[in-house]
């Protein structure tokens, strides 16, 4: 009888597993409909043309690029490429490219298409956003000045390999993994309409555009990864309101949608709504720029870490941005390989904040002007809501509202005291940290002014250094010594919320952006109602 | 009636050069610009480098009344330039826009008419009754209300609940989609239209002439088909009109709530991204459009009432 009992577990054991195997085995067929929520419209199908992130949503299903960002592993990894080799000087890198790769309009991709598509981006009288990632390769500027016309330092050796020589000891990976370096068919983008036709190398091949409502695309027999995509059908809705994107979702008529602060405490409470959220801190660190050439106070590092100590930054977190953010314990993001996790943000603690501004000869404290947007993550509510824990130090700050269009251009410009944004950290931490490089311009990135000798110092040899791991040791020491020297209020890295209906399956949690999923690994379960 | 027209047709022309004007000069002077718009709320970084080869590209560097004569002759000859976010020409990107923006607004403006026109013509038959007081809370609940919680009310009740419509998005382009957003936008002109058809038809109720035909022995429904009817369309049609000449700028935050894909929500998305020639484009289209629109409304009321006619 126990006998009985015990193969009897065993059997429903087995069930179960194989229930469960049976459910992560992915599915062929259906159609998937994700959402585009940044803005009323796409900017453009040629990736060329846009560097957004709404039409990188698209992109990632229409087109490919030489790397991809593995979000499994969270690094990067060859997409167009089998294998890379580097030259000694790391400077030289020889791709083997895939050689099973095909364009939708059936022709086979070879190394002349990446040299064409990067010729045409670094075309100068264009402006292509994806030129200061391919002026990396060595000639590049020549042809955007219009002194050459192809790029000395890429060199085709035969159909499928493909030498590159670049100007950096960097990682290529960084520059060449986005939307706008995508590798396009030069016989396609030279028709002149591009963008109404985009023919590309991605999983799902384009069927039709309707500007301001969706993109549909259907699966392209012919991609390179076998057995994928899975789906028949992806469609891209553009729905820039949260509100009716929260009806949509709960009609099943979306099935996927970023949350904002509110519907993340919502969703989270729905005990349905609830099993269908995916998280991620992605490469967003939102922060208050002090301008140290701006105000005296703010050239002093015990006022900038006072500044730091006096704001409760966990309590904002928490009541303001709903925990829709995770808190920020330095520059670089917590995804990111060059950040140090034995490292803790700074504690809440005015009274320590009191005693460095007496030790810098503030006292009484002091005033400043800290420009804001609307926005309502990190922008004139957060604000507020800090205003009251500054004062309680004795310093007082008072907000200037500007449209956050705007934002950038007064960075640029140093037009500013303090100012609060989000700022892009990742995935490339060398690039990232450049920001604070004392020969950064300010209209970069250097939007604080920042110049430390012995950042520069650590940032120049980890610039030198080919070894990858040692290298992002080198990175860590930089952050370390950005987080003491505090040019910017710590607030937040970005959780990015996307809900997801229950027959999706295989969606990523890409910290570079949630949205941009690779779609051939996204399947539907036959529960999906969409046709 | 075609002097009346060459007229009213002339008069756009200068009407349009002023509102290109103001709307050259306006964008002008507004801070920001559309490449650090690129930056996407942090989401994008801006390489100084690109952005000065895109600032010579779209010609943002020269002065300002160079551009704006060269932006005047080529919209006089139907150019209005290329799109500074989508690099295409903003003539083709209204193409697209045009045919849902019209789809939406005379969807809208059928709905107003139909209710609106119903209701204040059934209550003013009828003042101080149930109807009248219904129709008249009616009205002015569809004036106060806000389009967007309309809207969203819509998509709460018909979508979420009911299921009988989807809540959003374009597509087929068929009558299914349209429904809400129709309704969301035409709650307003058919609250105005109640109330002006009520006060009208009572006005004209009211009016000499009507008793006069009462007295001759015509029947009730006669007055009202012959006399009360055809006089107090003077003024609803005068409300129609505007109220549809101004309907495709009021569309666009119900547009950009039900995913419609509008001239609106085209003109919106391009102020935020400071796309100054596709800001342009639409305004124009809009503009456009009204005072087409108060042509049309004004030849309507010679047609209706013989006894108007312009100098």
């Amino acid at each position: 009888m126990r006998k009985l009992a015990w193969l009897a577990v065993a059997a429903i054991a087995v069930i179960g597993a194989g229930a469960a195997n049976a459910q992560q085995t992915p599915r062929k067929g259906g159609t998937l409909r994700m959402t585009a929520p940044y803005a009323a419209s796409f900017g453009s199908l040629d990736p060329h043309v846009t560097p957004r992130a709404q039409d990188d949503i698209v992109g990632k299903a229409l087109q490919r690029s030489l790397y991809n960002w593995d979000t499994a592993a969270n690094k990067l990894s060859l997409e167009l490429a089998k294998s890379v080799s580097v030259s000694a000087d790391g400077l030289t890198y020889t791709y083997k490219l895939r050689d099973d790769a095909f364009f939708h309009n059936g022709r086979k991709m070879t190394a002349d298409d990446v040299i064409s598509s990067f010729t045409r981006i670094m075309d100068g009288s264009k402006g292509y956003p994806g030129a200061r990632y391919v002026r990396l390769i060595k000639g590049a500027v020549d042809v955007e000045k219009g002194t050459a016309k192809e790029i000395s330092g890429l060199k085709k050796i035969d159909d499928f390999t493909l030498e590159m020589t670049i100007t950096d000891r960097v990682d290529p990976g960084y520059y060449f993994f986005g939307g706008s370096t995508a590798i396009l068919p030069k016989e396609e983008f030279e028709k002149g309409n591009y963008a109404s036709n985009p023919v590309g190398l991605g999983p799902f091949k384009f069927k039709e555009h309707i500007p301001g409502s969706r993109v549909s695309m259907e699966r392209f027999d012919k991609f390179y990864k076998t057995g994928q995509p899975y789906l028949d059908k992806l469609e891209v809705l553009i729905m820039a309101e949260a509100a009716a994107r929260d009806v949509a979702f709960r009609n099943k008529e979306i099935d996927t949608s970023i949350l904002g602060p509110a519907q993340y405490v919502a969703y989270r409470a729905d005990p349905q709504l609830s099993k269908g959220i995916l998280e991620v801190a992605e490469m967003f660190t939102r922060s208050m720029h002090m301008n140290l050439g701006s105000i005296k106070p703010f050239q002093d590092k015990r006022v900038r870490q006072a500044i730091n100590y006096a704001i409760n930054a966990d309590l904002i977190i928490s009541r303001l941005a709903k925990d829709k953010a995770y808190r920020a314990t330095s520059w670089l993001p917590s995804s990111a390989a060059s950040f140090d996790k034995t490292m803790k943000p700074y504690p809440y603690d005015p009274e320590k904040a009191k005693k460095l501004l007496a030790e810098a000869g503030f006292p009484n404290g002091f005033e400043f002007e800290w420009t804001t947007s609307q926005n309502e993550s990190w922008g004139l509510p957060i604000v507020e809501a800090v205003i009251p824990m500054l004062a309680r130090v004795g310093i007082k700050a008072k907000p200037k509202l500007v449209e956050v269009t705007v934002l950038t251009e007064i960075l640029m410009k140093g037009d500013h005291q303090a100012l609060i944004s989000s700022s892009l950290t990742g995935p490339d931490s060398l690039a990232t940290l450049r920001c604070y490089y004392s020969k950064t311009p300010r209209t970069a990135c250097n939007y604080t002014g920042f110049n430390n000798a012995e950042f520069d110092k650590l940032l120049d040899a980890a610039a030198q250094e080919g070894d990858l791991a040692k290298r992002d040791e080198i990175l860590k020491k930089a952050n370390n010594l950005l987080y003491e020297e505090a040019p910017v209020w710590f607030f937040n890295y970005n959780k990015a919320v996307l809900a997801f209906q229950p027959w999706v399956h295989g969606l990523q949690p890409n910290p570079t952006e949630i949205t941009h999923q690779y779609p051939e690994n996204i399947w539907v379960d036959a529960s999906s109602p969409a046709k | 009636m075609l002097l009346v027209l060459g007229r009213r047709l002339a008069n756009i022309i200068p009407t349009m050069l002023a509102v290109v004007a103001l709307v050259f000069l306006l964008f002008s002077v507004l801070p920001g610009s559309f490449i650090s718009g690129m930056n996407e709320d942090g989401r994008s970084t801006i390489d100084p480098a690109v952005m000065e080869r895109m600032r010579k590209e779209m010609g943002l560097d020269d002065p300002l009344i160079e551009r704006f004569a060269k932006y005047v002759a080529a919209t006089a000859t139907g150019d209005l330039g290329i799109s500074f976010r989508t690099r295409e020409p903003v003539t083709k990107m209204l193409a697209g826009r045009i045919w849902p923006s019209l789809k939406l607004v005379l969807a809208a403006m059928t709905f107003a008419i139909l209710v609106g026109v119903t209701l204040g013509f059934l209550a003013a038959l009828k003042p101080g009754s149930l109807i009248d007081t219904a129709a008249m809370v009616g009205a002015i609940s569809g004036l106060s209300l806000s389009q967007f919680w309309f809207g969203l009310m819509l998509m709460y009740l018909f979508a979420l609940k009911l299921q009988w419509l989807p809540s959003f998005g374009y597509g087929d382009g068929g009558l299914r989609n349209l429904i809400l957003p129709a309704i969301a936008l035409g709650v307003g002109p058919m609250a105005l239209l109640a109330r002006t058809t009520r006060a009208a038809v009572l006005d004209v109720l009211n009016a000499d002439f009507v008793r006069t035909a009462r007295s001759k022995g015509m029947s009730e429904r006669r007055v009202v088909e012959w006399h009360v009817l055809r006089n107090a369309l003077v003024l609803v049609i005068t409300i129609v009109g505007l109220q549809f000449g101004s309907l495709m700028g009021q569309a666009v935050v119900v547009e950009k709530l039900f995913a419609w894909p509008g001239v609106g929500s085209l003109m919106v998305d391009s102020v935020f991204q400071r796309d100054m020639p596709t800001v342009q484009g639409c305004i124009l289209m809009i503009v456009l459009f009204f005072l087409v629109i108060n042509t049309l409304v004004d030849l309507a009321y010679v047609v209706i009432d013989p006894r108007i006619r312009y100098r």
